[in-house]
C-alpha cells in the first residue's frame, strides 16, 4: 500500500513539475470566446495544422468578460501567455495606440485586404496600420415576426422609425397569450443594455459626451431615449426584462414570444435555423429605427484576431490569423457547415456570392454594417470614436455603472430621472478623476 | 398533548431538512437533466422535467471539442498535490500551536484566518506578476503552490481544533516511553487524529477542485483544470445551455462521487466530533 501511494505521489509530482520540454514545432496559444463561429474555427484547426505541420494550435476558450480581463492583464504585463487573442472593436484602437499589438500590414497580397468591409477595416486601423483582422463582424437590425405584423394589419418598412416600432409593438402585444410586442436587452453591462441604449441615444440626437468631454445625461437626448425605452418595455416588453441580455432575448424570440427584437445581426443565423428556432420561416428583417435626424440605432462590432506584441511566435501567429480571416477560410466553412454559416460581416466578396446573397438576412446585414460610422457616430460632433461604446479605457467601468442605473429603472427600482441624475454624477466623477474634466 | 407536540416538532424539522436538501439539490438535478436535452429543449419552458427526448449528443460534442481527460488529470494533480503538501505543513503548524502554545498563538491563528477575508482579486496583479517572473503561469506547480497558500489557514484551524482535543498526557506518556518527535507525530498523534486528517484533507480537496478564480486567471492551455473546462462553454452570443450542463456534469461528477462515499467522515470532521 505504501509503495502504491509512493508511486501515485511520484506520478503526481512528476507531472506537476514537468516543464515544457523543447519542441521542434511551434505551439500557438489562442484565446477566444465560445461563439458559434469560433467553435467552427476550432473544428477546422486540423486543416490549418495539416497545411502547416510545424505549427500546433492550442485553444483557451473563456467567457467574454473573463477573456477581456485575462487578455488585458496578459498584454498589459507582457506575460506572453497568448500568441493570438480574440478582441473586439473597442479594444483595438486603444491597444493599437499603446503598441500592445503587432501591425498586420504585412499580410501577403493574396489576403486581399481591400476586400474587407470598409467600416469594419477602419475600426481596426490606427494611424494607417491594421492591428487586428476581423473574424466576424456585426451591426444591429430589427427582427420582426411577419405573421404577427400581418395579423396587426401592418407592413414593416425596410427603414422604420421609432414611432412605427412603437405602434407595431403595441398592436402585436398579446400578453394573455404570452406574446410581447417588443423584446430588448435590459441586463446591465457596457456590452449589454448600454450597447443597445447608446445606439438608441445616437438615433435620438444624443451622445455620451460633448466636445469638451462633459457627460450628456442631463440633456434632452438621453432623457427622450430612456423614457421612450422604459415606456415601450413597460407597455409591450416581457416580464423580468432587466435580467435579459442577448442570449435570454434570443431564447424568447426563437420560442415565438416576441413580435420585434432589435439586436445583433449575427442573431439572424440562429433565428433562421429551423433546428433551433420556432420562427425560422416567419421572421423578417429591417434596418434599425431612426427619428429622422440622420443616425440609426445600429452599432458596429467585429470580433477580431490580434497578435500581442509580447508573442514569441509572431510569424506562426500571422500565418494563422491570415488563414482564419481569409476568403478561402470562408469558402471552407461554407463547404463544411453550410452556406449560411459563413462568418458574416467581414468581406465584401461574401456578399457578392450568389448563394450567400440568397440568405434572407444577407443584404440587410451588409447595409446595416455599411451605415454605421464609428468615427462619426452621433448627430452632433463628439470627441470620441465608437458607435455603441466610447473608445477610451474608462468606458468599460462607466458603461457598466450607467447600465446598472438604467437596469434599475427598467426593474422599477428607481425613476428615469433618478437614473439619469445618478448616471450624470458618476460619469462626471470618473471623467474628472481621469483628467478629462477640470 | 405533549407527545403530539414532540412529533409535530420532529415532523416539522424533518420536512424543513428535506426541503432545504431539495432546494440545494435542484440546481444540480436541473444541470444533469439539461445535459441530456437538445439545445432547443434546454431553453424551452417545460414543466414535465423528465418528458423530453433524451440524448447523449452533448457529451459526445463536449468530448470531441475539449480534451476532458487532460483537464481532469490537471484537476487531480492540483487538488491531490496541494492537499498532500498542505496537510504536511498544516500538521506541523497545528501540532506546534496545539501542544506548545505561546502567548500569541491565538493571535497568529486569528491573523491566518483573517487573510481569507481579503478578496482574492485584490492580490491578483501582484501574484500574476510574481508568477510571470518565476515562470509559473499556466503550470500545475504554480497552482499547487497558490492552492496550498489560500487553503492553509482553514487546514491549520481544523487540525488545531482536533489536536486540542487529544489529551496532552497521552503524548507525554509516549515521550516518557522514549518516543522521539517523529514517532510521537506519526505513531501516536496521526492515528488518533486520523478522522480529523481525513476530513481536513477531503474538505481541502473539494475546495481546490471547485476553485475557479485562481485556476481561471493563472492558467491557459497546459494547466487548465476542470473549472476552466466548464468556463469554456459559456457563450455571449449563442445558446449552449445543454453543452454547458454536460461539461458541468462531467466536471462535478468525480468530486460528487468522492463526497458521496465519504460524507460520513466529512460530516464527522466538520462537526469536530472526531476525538472525544
Amino acid at each position: 500500500m505504501r509503495n502504491l501511494l509512493a508511486s501515485v505521489a511520484l506520478a503526481v509530482f512528476a507531472t506537476a513539475t514537468a516543464s515544457a520540454t523543447a519542441q521542434a514545432e511551434t505551439k500557438l496559444t489562442i484565446a477566444t470566446v465560445n461563439n458559434g463561429q469560433m467553435i467552427q474555427m476550432q473544428k477546422l484547426t486540423s486543416v490549418f495544422e495539416a497545411a502547416n505541420p510545424d505549427i500546433k494550435v492550442s485553444w483557451v476558450t473563456l467567457e467574454e468578460n473573463l477573456l477581456r480581463q485575462r487578455v488585458t492583464t496578459d498584454i498589459a504585463t507582457k506575460a506572453g501567455q497568448f500568441d493570438i487573442i480574440t478582441i473586439g472593436s473597442y479594444e483595438v484602437p486603444i491597444w493599437g495606440k499603446k503598441s500592445w499589438l503587432l501591425s498586420l500590414n504585412d499580410f501577403p497580397a493574396d489576403y486581399d485586404v481591400d476586400d474587407l468591409i470598409p467600416p469594419i477595416r477602419s475600426g481596426l486601423t490606427v494611424d494607417g496600420k491594421l492591428y487586428a483582422a476581423p473574424f466576424y463582424g456585426e451591426s444591429s437590425m430589427v427582427f420582426y415576426r411577419t405573421d404577427l405584423m400581418k395579423k396587426a394589419g401592418l407592413n414593416m418598412p425596410d427603414a422604420p422609425t421609432w414611432a412605427f416600432i412603437g405602434t407595431a409593438a403595441d398592436k402585436m402585444t398579446d400578453k394573455a397569450n404570452g406574446i410581447y410586442g417588443i423584446c430588448l436587452r435590459g441586463k446591465a453591462g457596457w456590452g449589454e443594455n448600454m450597447a443597445f441604449l447608446s445606439t438608441m441615444n445616437n438615433s435620438f440626437g444624443g451622445s455620451w459626451f460633448d466636445m469638451n468631454w462633459r457627460p450628456q445625461f442631463n440633456q434632452a437626448g438621453w432623457k427622450t431615449t430612456l423614457t421612450t425605452y422604459l415606456d415601450l418595455m413597460k407597455r409591450d416588453g416581457p416580464p423580468g426584462a432587466s435580467s435579459n441580455g442577448f442570449n435570454e432575448t434570443l431564447a424568447l424570440f426563437q420560442s415565438g414570444k416576441c413580435g420585434i427584437w432589435i439586436d445583433a445581426t449575427v442573431a439572424a443565423s440562429f433565428i433562421y435555423d429551423a433546428k433551433q428556432s420556432k420562427v425560422a420561416t416567419k421572421t423578417g428583417v429591417a434596418l434599425a429605427p431612426d427619428t429622422g435626424l440622420g443616425k440609426r440605432a445600429n452599432w458596429l462590432w467585429a470580433w477580431s484576431l490580434a497578435i500581442p506584441a509580447s508573442t514569441k511566435n509572431a510569424d506562426a501567429a500571422k500565418k494563422f490569423v491570415a488563414w482564419a480571416t481569409s476568403k478561402s477560410y470562408i469558402n471552407l466553412v461554407q463547404a463544411k457547415f453550410g452556406v449560411g454559416n459563413a462568418p458574416p460581416g467581414t468581406r465584401t466578396s461574401l456578399y457578392r456570392d450568389a448563394n450567400y446573397s440568397k440568405q434572407p438576412f444577407a443584404k440587410m446585414t451588409l447595409e446595416s454594417i455599411n451605415r454605421a460610422d464609428p468615427s462619426r457616430p452621433t448627430v452632433n460632433p463628439v470627441p470620441y470614436v465608437g458607435v455603441q461604446y466610447v473608445a477610451i479605457p474608462e468606458f468599460q467601468g462607466i458603461g457598466t455603472e450607467v447600465g446598472e442605473q438604467f437596469a434599475a429603472a427598467l426593474a422599477g427600482k428607481i425613476s428615469a430621472d433618478e437614473a439619469l441624475k445618478n448616471a450624470q454624477e458618476l460619469t462626471e466623477k470618473t471623467m474628472k478623476q481621469a483628467g478629462y474634466l477640470k | 398533548m405533549k407527545i403530539v407536540m414532540v412529533y409535530f416538532k420532529k415532523g416539522l424539522v424533518t420536512v424543513a431538512a428535506w426541503g432545504l436538501g431539495l432546494l440545494i439539490f435542484v440546481p444540480i438535478l436541473w444541470t444533469v437533466l439539461t445535459s441530456f436535452k437538445t439545445e432547443e429543449e434546454a431553453v424551452a419552458p417545460n414543466l414535465h422535467i423528465l418528458n423530453f427526448s433524451w440524448t447523449l449528443e452533448n457529451y459526445i460534442e463536449v468530448q470531441a471539442r475539449s480534451d476532458y481527460f487532460h483537464h481532469f488529470w490537471n484537476s487531480v494533480v492540483i487538488s491531490f498535490g496541494s492537499t498532500a503538501i498542505g496537510l504536511v505543513i498544516a500538521v506541523m503548524a497545528a501540532w506546534a500551536m496545539a501542544f506548545f502554545p505561546r502567548r500569541n498563538t491565538k493571535d497568529i491563528l486569528s491573523w491566518m484566518l483573517s487573510t481569507k477575508m481579503m478578496p482574492a482579486v485584490g492580490a491578483l496583479i501582484p501574484i500574476f506578476l510574481i508568477f510571470r517572473d518565476l515562470n509559473l503561469l499556466d503550470s500545475k506547480m504554480g497552482l499547487i503552490i497558490i492552492m496550498v497558500l489560500i487553503n492553509l489557514p482553514i487546514m491549520v484551524w481544523m487540525l488545531y481544533s482536533y489536536f486540542k482535543e487529544i489529551p496532552l498526557a497521552i503524548l507525554e506518556a509516549s515521550r516518557m516511553d522514549g518516543a522521539g518527535l517523529w514517532s510521537e507525530v506519526t505513531l501516536i498523534l496521526a492515528p488518533m487524529a486520523l478522522p480529523g486528517l481525513f476530513s481536513t484533507g477531503l474538505l481541502n480537496l473539494i475546495l481546490v477542485w471547485n476553485e475557479a478564480f485562481w485556476t481561471l486567471n493563472l492558467t491557459a492551455a497546459d494547466a487548465a483544470p476542470l473549472s476552466a473546462f466548464i468556463a469554456s462553454y459559456s457563450s455571449p452570443e449563442e445558446l449552449f445551455y445543454a453543452k454547458l450542463s454536460a461539461a458541468s456534469t462531467l466536471a462535478i461528477a468525480p468530486i460528487l462521487i468522492i463526497g458521496w462515499f465519504s460524507q460520513k467522515q466529512l460530516v464527522r470532521g466538520l462537526t469536530f466530533g472526531a476525538v472525544k
